[in-house]
C-alpha cells in the first residue's frame, strides 16, 4: 500500500519534470528539472529495494552526470537568457515523432513476455560483485573490462585533449 | 550494551495497538523527521558555539562570554537574529532556482544522517550499502553549491562556486578511495551497523595496519576539503570573494548554507568515527578485564558523540592552524599526490586483506 502511493507519487514527478525538463525555455532549469528526473528515478529503485542500483543511480547520474552538465551549462553564452520558441512546423513534427516513438516503445513493452534471468543475483551487493568478476557460466566480467577499456580511453583521450600544447 | 532496537520496537508496537498499518508508517516518519530536525538544529546551534570558543582558545581570547552562562545561548541569539532578518535576493536572477538551492544541501546533509549508527540499534537507514548510500547521497550537495553561486547573479558568487565544485569533485575521489573501498575491504561490508560490529576486537585504525592509518589521514585530509573548511576554504575566502557561493544569501536562507557547513563537518566526523575508530563501541584495553566491564556500562550513543566530537575538535583545530591554499595548490595536492597515495594505499591494503595480515 505505502509502496504502491510511493510509486505514484514518484511516476508523477517523472513525468511531469521530464516534460517540463524538454519544454522549459530557460536551460539551466531544464537541467534541475533532469535532476528531479534522475533522484525520482533513483526513488523508484528504493521502492523495490534494489538499493545498489538506487546508490548507483544517485552518485553516477545525480551527482557525476548533472554536475557535469551544469558545467558544460555554464560554458555556454547568455544562459540566463529565455531560448526563443521553435516554429509551429518543428514542434508539430517533433510532437508527432514523439507520440510515435512513445506508441513504439510501450507496444513493444507491452507485448514482450520477460521472462525472469537465469541467474537471480538478488540484492546482495557482495553477490553483484562476485557476479561483475565471475568469469564462469552467466558471468558478467567480459562487459565488465569492455566498459572498464571504453572508460580508460575516454580518460586518455580527455587528458590529450586537455593537455597544453608545449611550442617548440 | 542496551539494544535500542528494544524501545524503538516497543514504540511500534504500541503504535501498531492503536492505529492502522498505513497511519503507523506515517506516524513513524513524522517522528523520525522531527527527531532528525530538531537534532540537525542543535547540532548547528552547539558546533557553531563550540567553534568559536575553540577559536577564541587558539587565539588567546575568550570567544563568546556575554549571553548565558560562559556565553552559551549565543548562538540562541542569533539564530533568532537570523530568523527575523530581510530576505533580500539580487535582481534579475533566477529567483526559482535562487531559492531552490539552500535545499540542496540541507536535504543530501539530513539523509546522509539517517544512515549514522549511533548506538545499537539505534539508526534511522539500515542499508545494505549504507557508506555507498552516504557517498552518493553527499555528491548531490555540490550541485546546490553550483545553483546557488549560478542564481545570484553575481560574479563573485559565480567564482566561488565554480571553485568549489572542482575541490568537492575532485576530492570525492580520494574520499572514496581512500575511505570507502580500502576500508570496506577490511570490514568486508558497506552496511554501517556490520562496520562497527566488526572492530569488536580493535578498532580498523590499528588492526589495519599502516595503509589503514594511511587512509585515516587521506580521509580527514579530503573531508576538511569535501565540507569547505580551512586550509580548503577558498570557496569563500572573504578577503577575495565576499562570501563566495552564499554572497547573496541572507537571513535564513544563509542560515541554511550555514547549518549544512556545520552539519556536514559533523557528518564526515561520524563516518571517520565509524569506519576508522569503532563507532559507538565502548574504548576496550586488552587484558584489562575490569576496566573493560566497566566501560561496557556507559552508553553507545555518548561513546559516539565523545568520538565524534574528537574528530570535530581536530577539524576546528585545522581551521585555526592552517593557512588557506590556493586553488592551483588543491588541485595539484589532490590529483598529483592524494590520488595516487590512496590508489596505492587501495592495492596495499588488498594484499595484506588477501594475505590475511589482519590481526
Amino acid at each position: 500500500m505505502g509502496a504502491q502511493i510511493m510509486f505514484y507519487i514518484l511516476a508523477a514527478v517523472i513525468v511531469i519534470f521530464s516534460f517540463l525538463a524538454v519544454t522549459s525555455r530557460k536551460v539551466m532549469r531544464a537541467t534541475v528539472y533532469l535532476l528531479f528526473v534522475l533522484l525520482a528515478t533513483a526513488g523508484l529503485y528504493f521502492t523495490i529495494d534494489y538499493n545498489f542500483m538506487a546508490g548507483v543511480q544517485l552518485i553516477v547520474y545525480a551527482g557525476g552526470i548533472v554536475a557535469l552538465i551544469v558545467f558544460a551549462v555554464m560554458l555556454t553564452e547568455r544562459i540566463g537568457d529565455k531560448i526563443e520558441s521553435p516554429s509551429t512546423m518543428q514542434m508539430i513534427m517533433a510532437a508527432l515523432i514523439s507520440v510515435i516513438g512513445a506508441g513504439v516503445t510501450i507496444s513493444v513493452l507491452l507485448g514482450h513476455d520477460f521472462k525472469q534471468a537465469s541467474q537471480d543475483v538478488g540484492q546482495d551487493v557482495a553477490k553483484i560483485g562476485e557476479n561483475l568478476l565471475n568469469y564462469g557460466n552467466g558471468g558478467y566480467v567480459l562487459p565488465f573490462e569492455v566498459v572498464s577499456i571504453l572508460l580508460l580511453a575516454s580518460m586518455i583521450a580527455a587528458i590529450v585533449v586537455a593537455k597544453r600544447k608545449f611550442e617548440n | 550494551m542496551y539494544d535500542f532496537s528494544k524501545m524503538t520496537g516497543a514504540i511500534h508496537d504500541w503504535l501498531s495497538s492503536i492505529m492502522p498499518n498505513l497511519g503507523v508508517i506515517i506516524t513513524e516518519w513524522v517522528i523520525i523527521g522531527l527527531l532528525f530536525l530538531a537534532f540537525f538544529a542543535l547540532l548547528g546551534l552547539v558546533l557553531v558555539y563550540a567553534e568559536r570558543r575553540i577559536a577564541g582558545f587558539f587565539q588567546f581570547r575568550l570567544g563568546p562570554n556575554r549571553v548565558g552562562p560562559f556565553g552559551m545561548f549565543q548562538t540562541v541569539a542569533d539564530t533568532v537574529k537570523l530568523l527575523l532578518k530581510e530576505l533580500v535576493g539580487t535582481d534579475r536572477a533566477d529567483k526559482f532556482l535562487y531559492n531552490l538551492a539552500p535545499f540542496f544541501l540541507i536535504i543530501a546533509a539530513l539523509m546522509a544522517m539517517a544512515t549514522i549508527p549511533y548506538g545499537l540499534g539505534l539508526i534511522a537507514y539500515d542499508v545494505n550499502i549504507g557508506l555507498f548510500f552516504m557517498m552518493a547521497i553527499s555528491s548531490i550537495g555540490v550541485i546546490g553549491i553550483l545553483l546557488a553561486g549560478w542564481a545570484s547573479n553575481n560574479k563573485y558568487s559565480m567564482i566561488g562556486a565554480l571553485r568549489s565544485g572542482a575541490v568537492i569533485i575532485s576530492y570525492e575521489l580520494s574520499l572514496g578511495l581512500s575511505s570507502v573501498l580500502a576500508m570496506v575491504l577490511l570490514a568486508g561490508t558497506l552496511n554501517m551497523n556490520e562496520i562497527v560490529m566488526s572492530q569488536q576486537d580493535g578498532w580498523w585504525l590499528f588492526r589495519g595496519h599502516i595503509p589503514a592509518i594511511i587512509a585515516f589521514i587521506v580521509f580527514i585530509i579530503t573531508g576538511t576539503a569535501e565540507t569547505n573548511r580551512v586550509p580548503f576554504d577558498l570557496t569563500e575566502a572573504e578577503s577575495e570573494l565576499g562570501a563566495g557561493f552564499h554572497a547573496e544569501y541572507s537571513g535564513i536562507k544563509f542560515a541554511f548554507f550555514f547549518l549544512a557547513e556545520f552539519v556536514n563537518m559533523f557528518i564526515i566526523s561520524a563516518i571517520a568515527v565509524t569506519v576508522f575508530l569503532g563507532g559507538w563501541l565502548p574504548i576496550h584495553i586488552p587484558y584489562w578485564e575490569g576496566f573493560n566491564n566497566i566501560m561496557d556500562y556507559i552508553p553507545g550513543p555518548f561513546w559516539f558523540m565523545i568520538k565524534t566530537s574528537g574528530v570535530i575538535f581536530l577539524l576546528m583545530w585545522f581551521r585555526w592552524t592552517f593557512p588557506r591554499l590556493r586553488i592551483d595548490q588543491i588541485l595539484t595536492l589532490e590529483w598529483k599526490y592524494l590520488l595516487p597515495i590512496s590508489l596505492i594505499n587501495l592495492i596495499l591494503m588488498a594484499f595484506i586483506v588477501m594475505m590475511g595480515w589482519v590481526f
